[in-house]
């Protein structure tokens, strides 16, 4: 693989959260374009590893390299967009005003439009003109979403984006997520919940700090001889606890 | 550190704050109106417009130097705890940009607030001085940033609104008791009197003072506005060193 085909380089990353390794020793590119999923148990270190690909987690070792600079560069800042796992979206501000502030942050030409536009994307046109405090939790997670949505990212890291979701909605989200890795974005999608899994390109599934598997979904059958992939994943755990 | 200032970002902060505030019209009212409260209730505890006047100067300079350090302080925290700011500081927003928005915002905030205050206290309270309204509303308004500019720069150290809340009596509480405005400074006792040299409001409060007996700008009413406003900004950036791109 060329370096430009890579979106996100990560080598021997290692972080010290609180006292305790919770990244040990990463290491996996992942290629441009490409929609990947992020998945495992809670409190693996799916955060943590999302923090450090956009530059605000202070790390222990190892090297992040983002769209070929190094994570955290200033460069980096109007072509990353990262929606984090609890709403980060202004309470006391309407749904339309929240964005806009974000999007006149980000420079794009007209914060106004740009706004509308993501607003539609998360379908929050209809609650537009509400105080972002007065949605239901899904709404509000939808929110914070669009946020990571404005300007033109290169590369988008979402984290747990569809949680607390109807189905319904879920699917409308992956088929966004879909036709914006089409225009070329790469995406890196977070989740615990494995249906989500047959719907990304490529696989890194995480446990306990350790990558267990980089992977495409169908490898990831074929390695595990497994149809279902949350059988396929405790395959995957049970070797490696075999293997401890 | 990123040094550059980026207006549009700045102005847009701005006006967020501003937004965030429309939204919360019980908090503009009482953002408005509490100092001017206080003074009418001042004015009637002194029940003597001369005893008044000696007074009504200092505290027009400490109501807003205290809520402008909660309402920052508390605004600042909010933003850290709820993860907007660890998603500005992904975004292309310097730190300066932020805190001069939050500067400017406050800044307007605070005008208003001490605009109201003082004319009710020159117009129907008998406030009387011998300086320059617009020094006394210079002064006040210095306060007010100043005031601003503590509250954000101490809740980098505060993890929860409760811990925000009581850095107001550690941090503001002492400035009010010894700048002056209840045993003047050189009468206080060395150590006191010391203490009281290294707080930034007692220079206010001494400028404050300075307008109520004389219509002169002196030396010092000079030395001490300018000692207000370098503390401010010196505490404006403090502010900008504790926010932080990458935290643990
Ligand atoms: N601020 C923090 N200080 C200290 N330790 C932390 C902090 N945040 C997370 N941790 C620890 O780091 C580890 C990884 O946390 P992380 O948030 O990355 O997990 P996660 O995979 O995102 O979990 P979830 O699916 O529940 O969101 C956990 O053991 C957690 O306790
Ligand atoms: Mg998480």
């Amino acid at each position: 693989m060329t370096n430009s085909a890579v979106a996100v380089a990560v080598d021997g990353l290692r972080v010290i959260r609180g006292g305790r390794e919770v990244l040990r020793s990463v290491s996996f590119d992942v290629p441009r374009g490409s929609v990947t999923g992020l998945l495992g148990p809670s409190g693996c270190g799916k955060t943590t590893l999302m923090r450090a690909i956009v530059g605000v987690q202070i790390v222990a070792g190892g090297t992040v390299t983002v769209l070929g600079q190094p994570a955290g560069d200033p460069l980096l800042r109007d072509k990353i967009g990262y929606a984090t796992q609890n709403a980060a979206v202004y309470a006391d501000l309407t749904v339309t005003e929240c964005l806009t502030y974000f999007a006149s942050v980000l420079r794009v030409d007209d914060p106004a439009a740009d706004a509308r536009r993501v607003i539609a994307d998360v379908d929050l046109t209809d609650h537009a003109g509400k105080l972002v405090g007065n949605l239901s939790g899904g709404q509000r997670g939808r929110a914070s979403l669009a946020v990571a949505l404005l300007g033109t990212p290169e590369l988008l890291v979402l984290d747990e984006p569809t949680v607390g979701l109807d189905p319904v909605l879920r699917d409308d989200l992956w088929t966004l997520f879909h036709r914006i890795a089409e225009r070329g974005t790469t995406l890196l999608v977070s989740s615990h919940v494995m249906d989500e899994a047959a719907r990304c390109d490529r696989l890194l599934l995480m446990r306990e700090g350790v990558l267990l598997a980089d992977d495409t979904p169908e490898g990831l059958r074929a390695h595990t001889e497994q149809s279902d992939l949350e059988q396929a994943f405790l395959r995957l755990v049970r070797e490696s606890e075999a293997a401890a | 550190m990123s040094t550059v200032i980026n207006p549009g970002i700045t102005l847009a902060t701005a006006k967020r704050i501003l937004n965030q505030l429309r939204h919360d019209p019980r908090t503009i009212a009482m953002l408005l109106l509490v100092p001017t409260v206080l003074m009418v209730l001042l004015r009637f505890v002194f029940n003597n417009e001369m005893a008044f006047s000696r007074t009504a100067p200092a505290l027009l300079g400490v109501f807003p130097f205290v809520i402008m350090f909660l309402i920052a302080s508390i605004t600042t925290l909010r933003e850290r705890t709820t993860g907007t700011l660890e998603r500005l500081m992904t975004l292309p927003m310097g730190r300066l940009d932020l805190l001069f928005g939050y500067a400017i915002a406050f800044g307007v905030l605070a005008t208003l607030q001490v605009t109201i205050a003082t004319t009710v206290s020159l117009l129907w309270l008998g406030l009387d001085i011998a300086g320059s309204v617009w020094t006394l509303l210079l002064i006040t308004i210095l306060d007010a940033l100043l005031g601003m500019a503590l509250g954000l720069f101490v809740s980098a150290f505060a993890t929860s609104e409760f811990q925000a809340i009581q850095f107001m009596p550690v941090f503001a509480l002492p400035q009010i008791l010894l700048c002056g405005l209840f045993v003047p400074r050189d009468a206080m006792a060395n150590v006191l009197n010391w203490l009281s040299d290294v707080m930034p409001l007692s220079y206010a409060v001494d400028a404050l003072t300075a307008v109520t007996v004389t219509e002169n700008w002196d030396g010092t009413l000079v030395r001490n506005l300018i000692v207000v406003a370098a503390c401010a900004i010196l505490a404006l950036m403090l502010g900008a060193a504790t926010l932080r791109r990458r935290t643990p």
